[in-house]
């Protein structure tokens, strides 16, 4: 059972109830369960969306759009019935905290996704896990089903007239099913490829239907607001950046663990206050602040507040909150390789830039570290990279060349450390690879 | 072949088959139920067999061509069988950082099976995985759908263990 | 949609909005470059090729999905759009063999050509490039994986154009990859449209592979010699050892009534005019019973002694001709004036595979004002569908036949308008056809019903069981406010011209009479029948034909196709000219029947007809001449001769050697240098003349009038023009190569349901094509193939 990681500066807001039980139904009306769904009854659709955007959350899947901003962008009246997804899809590398949402408070998923449907008149809601993650389809197929039993959902839920149902499945292995198109795709039988945008999700969706589509973490967060108010809720964190989120800390840590702190937490002390610091007393040498799409940052870069904002403006990006943090010993070449070889191995293979760039950079990066590059292959991937940047169909391409364009740009005496006939400074690169060269 | 659970002609179990009746009826548009379908046709019968294709086309009404574009996009779909237990090591960054490529290199010498192999009884197969969710408990690797995480190669060692004894436990 | 305006490279432009940038570019001249876009198949935004700067938007933006808006400023070149394909080509080309030079593609790879506009010719790459083997998927369509650059245009077209959906995309990421639907093979409509589509050479034609490169052939685009749909093919013709061979057929030129649309036949199935066993010198039946090979004079003098001999002695009457479904309107027109005028008989006919006499009756009884006896609304200004119509039309009205099957230009025309333009579609068989996929309402009937259908359809609720299905299509079809109505061979006789009738209570109609060959319809327009003049004029009225040819003609009507064969068997038959046709084999006739008969063939094989005859000439078909021909729909199509072939003549140029043997004068019969016949400045016999346009451009040059010889066909389209008013269609456009639509007005005749019923439906697949299909080794094969599957995917 993966758990919470605790610190005295964490403030449990989502992990409010975790490790209490609360995948019981009872025990989770016990912990304030369903009171937050009763009162966006009360409010109805604006007041709803009044309050999401006093609360200032954004997105936990990794863009950060104002989320009662996105549910206002769907249309009251429209002809083919709306939904409410959720994305559970969560494979960014780097990331684990919606698991253990969905493992230690599933109603909490179930109940925001209610008041989103609330929020824009909708009767049906899908949530979609990560092909991997089964072992949580059964917890939250339970929990709906505790859910239906208490007239939570289904007919007339909470008496209030209104019907609305629910319905969880697992994808089966693809991150490119993340992005929220191709989730879409997805939940509709097909292969993961984006749709074309415009039309948004907000106006043109499931089905052809208006639809609402969040990260696990943005609609579990959703009761919370509720319970505690918007306004309040937005205290907790910075300027235009609400609230708290779970940060995943991974890597070269003492504590590596998924610690729930506000919105804006200095970085440095993220890492060396609540991770415990680098492991074995080595030096810190880069961290990738937010899964692994997001570019590096330097030791002498990492004193900022963790805000979709303030990681912006140090070049890189809050994404999904994943902190990845590399010690002395890390060859960078054969980390960037590993990121890209990860991109290469999911790009759906629909649009060219991302399909033969990835792989390409995958071909290249393995030649490099393997000591079989020449000089212009570093210009190269770096031309590779900047040339998919913005070129391709969706964000994946652009999650590809990004951190790419960081390590080359950061690191690039280490790239030129590794050319030709020299090999990886750090260590012998695996078989398959330099059976490449 | 027949649609009714039940009935002569299904090749998957009668729970199963009872299973699928219900699940084409959940969503708005028949096909949304072709990923789960596949899921847990693969689950019981092991792969995605040509006559499971077939059957699920059928049931989806939908060619056996679309099945397969959409099985061969999603890496957990298989139409090739697997061990009993498919080992599946991520080697992804946060894995990588802790020894991820070390548990996988292990296991490869303890099962002596090359990345995507099987083993000749058929128990284990060996998978090297993109991230699987577990980096704040890196390195990691699933069996099945088990997680298994904190690795060290010893611990490694005791999954597999415990795997083959369970499987002597079921008496096959 | 009200216009928008905005600026593209400088230049204010307006298009409707929602134009898509990349369609308003290309009305305007501005071509974007594409490898995804397909006009009229669903948008990708794969390939990233089209994108374009958009000012006020940060990252470039695919053209291929941008709508036009108001005040929109783009950029379509500049440094970092070129950068951006560049780039793009470059990773294409990564992977890709650049085997060019050896590539069926290359010199029309769209690739390439954009290799050489963006100059990605420097490879970035070292790694080896992944070689994989070819694949054949079926016997016209192999795949060439390494060259495949994934714009899915073969997979849409596929199955949105065709509704056929046998491919697919399989894998993902790099190792994405098209695939066919039986996991190593095709099973499908071997129509070839993915062939032909992709930008590149990865999807390649079985027939076409490896033969030669594109800038070695000669391009003439004419006429499919198929199916009654007309479709326009351009065909790859290259120097052979014996004349101009075939070597491919596309559909390159997208201007025809066929639009992006090629079947099987129309794109492979030539092969039948390069193949060993054809006839190319003429044979006559020697004493021992044996068939041998004379030299051409001798074959025309015994053929015509024969004929001046049975003619003289037992008169016209002993003497039958029979035409062909396949030959040019010239040629139908110059056999039925011949069999009049020189061998003095009415005893011609054809294989009739609709009642054009009916429906021609039909439509004038309906035209004409007042015409409507008994309360008939006169249904003026309605008249017959064009095959574009349609591409075009709100609604049609389906009834009978199997246009995937036996009309796929038309069961194209119509998936793509109700694709593209929502069009509706009812369709009533009695077969399931695969048809009524894209129809609004299908309703299955009876196949004695069709009659009972009409009078439905018009208002007698008893004419066919109400059940509920008929009543919807039947409020339906009231509801339209303009409507097409196709009918197949199911409708003969009196039942065609209820179906006019019915058509004319409908606020706009217009009509399809479906026929299964290139030129059934110009055979029965030009008057391949017993009783019918060219225009439908009975023989008795013949007034003015008699005038212009200047000799009486017969009155009576004369024997049709069966009678001709009763008479033989009777021995009352001397002699019979069989034009371009079997009819030993397609009607089954006993071959003794001809025993007492003096049978001359022309054909280009020994057909089972032929094998009869005391005289085979050896024949050109319609890929080897020139001339015009006439569709299920009445639009007319010049023919341009692309192939030769040594030793073969054309159909006309036999029938006037005939006639001039039977001493009749050549003048006469082809009013060649007379009453203001035009020249057709060499255009109409193709590209391989070039002796012919030499001359007609020397004399032009030397402002002499270009002459024309007793053996053009050209002669006597003026002719045909004059006496068939309905065919009376703007010249120049039609030698441009413009299909044009007859014009209304086509009949006289009034008694058509009194007439005897010949019509003997074809039947033919997608993959037949009656006698001459049987002479196509690629139709063989790909019928081998399917065996014993069903033909159209369905
Ligand atoms: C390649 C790619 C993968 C993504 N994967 C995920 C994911 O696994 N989980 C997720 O919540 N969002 C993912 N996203 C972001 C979604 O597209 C979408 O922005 C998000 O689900 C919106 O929810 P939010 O507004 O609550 O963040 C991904 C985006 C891209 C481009
Ligand atoms: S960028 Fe292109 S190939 Fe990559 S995942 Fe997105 S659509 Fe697919
Ligand atoms: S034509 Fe626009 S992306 Fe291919």
């Amino acid at each position: 059972m993966a758990t919470i990681s605790t610190h005295p500066d964490c403030v449990p807001v989502v992990s409010y109830r975790f490790g209490k039980g609360a995948t019981a139904i009872d025990k989770y009306l016990e912990l304030d369960g369903y009171k937050s769904a009763r009162k966006a009854l009360e409010l109805g659709p604006d007041g709803i969306i009044g309050e999401m955007k006093a609360s200032n959350l954004r997105g936990r899947g990794g863009a950060g759009f104002p989320t009662g901003l996105k549910w206002s962008f769907v249309p009251k009246q429209a002809p083919r019935p709306k939904y409410v997804l959720v994305n559970g899809d969560e494979s960014e590398p780097g990331t684990c905290k919606d698991r253990l949402i969905f493992e230690h408070d599933p109603h909490s998923v179930i109940e925001g996704v209610i008041i989103a449907g609330l929020a824009i008149q909708a009767k049906m809601g899908f949530i979609y896990l990560r092909g991997e993650y089964r072992y949580l389809l059964k917890i939250m197929e339970k929990a709906v089903e505790d859910a239906y039993a208490k007239g939570f959902l289904g007919k007339n839920i909470f008496g209030s007239g209104i019907d609305f149902d629910i319905v969880t499945q697992t994808g089966a292995g693809a991150y490119e099913v993340g992005e929220e198109s191709a989730l879409m795709e997805s939940l509709e039988g097909k292969r993961g490829v984006p749709r074309i945008r415009p039309p948004f999700p907000a106006v043109v969706g499931l089905y052809g239907g208006p639809t609402i589509i969040n990260n696990a973490e943005t609609i579990a967060t959703v009761p919370h607001i509720f319970r505690i108010g918007g306004a309040e809720y937005a205290k907790l964190g910075t300027e235009r950046n609400g609230g708290t989120r779970l940060f995943c800390l991974s890597g070269h840590l003492q504590r590596p663990g998924v610690y729930e702190l506000p919105m804006g937490y200095n970085l440095k002390r993220m890492i060396y206050e609540v991770g415990g610091g680098i492991r074995d007393g080595k030096k810190l040498k880069a961290v990738v602040p937010g899964g692994s799409s997001t570019p590096v940052l330097l030791p002498e870069e990492i004193d900022i507040g963790m805000d979709f904002d303030q990681v912006g403006k140090a070049g890189s990006m809050l994404g999904s909150g994943g902190v990845v943090v590399l010690d002395e010993t890390v060859c960078i070449v054969e980390f960037a390789l590993r990121t890209m070889k990860f991109y290469q191995h999911e790009s759906c293979g629909w649009c060219i830039p991302c399909r033969e760039g990835t792989d390409w950079l995958k071909k290249s990066l393995t030649r490099l570290h393997a000591g079989g590059a020449v000089d212009k292959d570093i210009d190269n991937i770096r031309y590779l990279a900047e040339n998919m940047l913005g070129r391709t169909f969706c964000p994946l391409g652009d999650a590809a060349a990004m951190p790419t364009l960081g390590f080359v740009k950061k690191f690039r005496k280490e790239f030129e450390d590794h050319l030709e006939g020299r090999g990886c400074p750090y260590h012998k690169a695996r078989e398959e690879e330099t059976a490449l060269v | 072949m027949s649609t009714q659970s039940g009935q002569p002609g299904t090749i998957f179990s009668p729970a199963l088959a009872a299973r699928f009746d219900k699940l084409v009826t959940l969503y708005p548009v028949k096909r949304s139920a072709l990923v789960p379908m596949l899921l847990y046709a693969q689950d019981e019968v092991g792969y995605l067999s040509d006559p499971v294709i077939a059957e699920v086309a059928q049931r989806i009404g939908i060619t056996e061509l679309d099945v397969r574009n959409v099985i061969s996009y999603y890496s957990l779909l298989r139409t090739k069988p697997a061990g009993k237990y498919n080992v599946q090591v991520c080697t992804n960054i946060s894995c990588m950082l802790r020894g991820g490529n070390e548990i996988l290199e292990h296991c490869k010498k303890k099962l002596g099976i090359p990345n995507k192999g099987v083993t000749p009884d058929g128990l284990f197969s060996l998978e090297e995985v993109e991230c699987i969710g577990a980096c704040s408990w890196a390195p990691a690797a699933q069996v099945n759908y088990d997680f298994h995480e904190n690795l060290t190669p010893e611990k490694i060692d005791g999954v597999l263990a415990g795997y083959k004894a369970a499987n002597r436990g079921t008496g096959k | 949609m009200a216009d928008v305006t905005f600026t593209v490279d400088g230049k204010k432009l307006t298009a409707p909005a929602g134009t898509l940038l990349i369609e308003a570019c290309r009305t305007h001249g501005i071509e974007i470059p594409a490898f995804c876009y397909y006009p009229g198949l669903s948008l990708q935004a794969a390939c990233r090729m089209c994108v374009v700067r958009i000012e006020k938007v940060p990252k470039l933006q695919t053209a291929c999905t941008t709508p036009v808006a108001e005040n929109m400023v783009v950029t379509t070149e500049s440094p970092e759009i070129a950068q951006a394909r560049k780039a793009t080509i470059e990773l294409l080309l990564g992977n890709h063999p650049l085997d060019c030079p050896v590539c069926d593609a290359g010199g029309e790879c769209e690739l390439q050509d954009m290799t050489f506009k963006y100059g990605a010719h420097e490879s970035k790459f070292v790694e080896i490039k992944q070689h994989r083997e070819e694949q054949q998927w079926s016997p016209v369509v192999f795949f060439d994986r390494p060259r495949c650059i994934l714009c899915y245009r073969c997979v849409r077209v596929c199955g949105e154009g065709m509704d056929v959906w046998a491919l697919g995309i399989q894998n993902r990421g790099a190792g994405a990859v098209i695939a066919p639907n039986k996991q190593d093979h095709l099973e499908c409509e071997e129509c070839g449209m993915c062939i032909d589509i992709c930008p590149v050479g990865a999807l390649t034609s079985g027939t076409y592979r490896y033969k030669t490169r594109p800038w070695e052939m000669n391009h003439v685009g004419t006429i499919c010699t198929h199916c009654g749909d007309g479709c326009r093919t351009t065909l790859g013709v290259r120097r052979g050892d014996d004349g101009m061979d075939i070597v491919r057929g596309d559909n390159r030129d997208k201007s025809g009534i066929n639009g992006d649309f090629l079947c099987i036949k129309g794109r492979y199935a030539f092969d039948f005019a390069n193949r060993e066993d054809r006839l190319t010198k003429p044979l006559i039946r020697q004493a021992d019973g044996k068939l041998a090979p004379v030299n051409w004079d001798q074959a025309i003098e015994f053929a015509g002694k024969k004929l001046r001999e049975i003619r003289d002695a037992r008169g016209g009457g002993a003497i039958g001709v029979i035409g062909s479904n396949r030959t040019t309107n010239e040629e139908a027109y110059l056999l039925q004036k011949f069999a009049r005028t020189v061998l003095g008989t009415n005893n011609i006919d054809h294989h009739r595979t609709a009642d054009y006499p009916a429906f021609a009756a039909a439509l004038n009884h309906s035209i004409e004002p007042g015409a409507g006896s008994s309360g008939t609304p006169a249904l003026a200004g309605k008249a017959e569908a064009s095959l574009r119509d349609f591409a075009s039309a709100k609604a049609i009205l389906m009834l009978g036949n199997d246009p995937t099957e036996q009309h796929p230009g038309l069961a194209w025309q119509i998936r793509t308008n109700v694709r593209l333009n929502n069009a509706r579609l009812y369709v009533a068989n009695h077969e399931l056809i695969k048809l009524r996929r894209q129809a609004t309402s299908f309703l299955q009937i009876r196949e004695g019903d069709y009659p009972a259908l009409i009078a439905y359809l018009g208002g007698d609720d008893s004419a066919l069981d109400g059940n509920g299905e008929a009543a919807k299509l039947r409020e339906a079809i009231r509801g339209e406010e303009s409507l097409l109505v196709a009918f197949g061979s199911e409708f003969r006789g009196g039942d065609v011209s209820a179906l006019v009738r019915f058509g004319s209570l409908l606020p706009t109609v217009k009509f399809a009479c479906l026929a299964d060959y290139v030129n059934s319809r110009g055979a029965a327009d030009m008057g391949l029948y017993p009783d019918l003049l060219p225009g439908y004029v009975p023989v008795g009225a013949a007034a003015h034909f008699a005038e212009e040819y200047g000799s009486a003609l017969p009155a009576q009507p004369g024997f049709d196709l069966v009678q001709m064969f009763d008479a033989a068997e009777r021995g009352a038959l001397g002699a019979l000219y069989v034009v371009g046709s079997n009819p030993i084999a397609r009607y089954g006739v006993d071959p003794a029947a001809l025993s007492n008969t003096f049978l001359i063939v022309q054909d280009m094989f020994l057909t089972e007809t032929a094998q009869l005859a005391d005289v085979v000439l050896p024949a050109a078909n319609l890929y080897e001449k020139a001339g015009t021909v006439t569709n299920a729909f009445g639009d007319l199509q010049m023919v341009k001769k692309a192939a030769d072939k040594a030793g073969v003549r054309t159909d006309f140029e036999l029938i006037v050697r005939l006639a001039g043997a039977l001493g009749a004068d050549p003048k006469k019969l082809v009013p060649f240098g007379r009453r203001g016949v035009q020249a057709d400045f060499g255009q109409a016999r193709g590209a391989q003349s070039g002796e012919v346009d030499r001359h007609g451009v020397w004399l032009a040059a030397h402002h002499l009038e270009p002459k024309l010889s007793p053996f053009d066909p050209f002669a006597i389209l003026d002719e045909i023009q004059r006496l068939v008013p309905a065919y009376n269609v703007p010249h120049f456009e039609l030698l441009a190569g413009d299909d044009q639509h007859l014009r209304p007005g086509l009949v006289r005749i009034e008694d058509a349901g009194s007439r005897r019923d010949l019509v003997l439906p074809s039947n033919d697949t997608l993959f037949s094509s009656g006698t001459l299909g049987r002479y196509s080794q690629m139709l063989s094969s790909v019928m081998e193939a399917r065996k014993p599957a069903e033909t159209a995917a369905d």
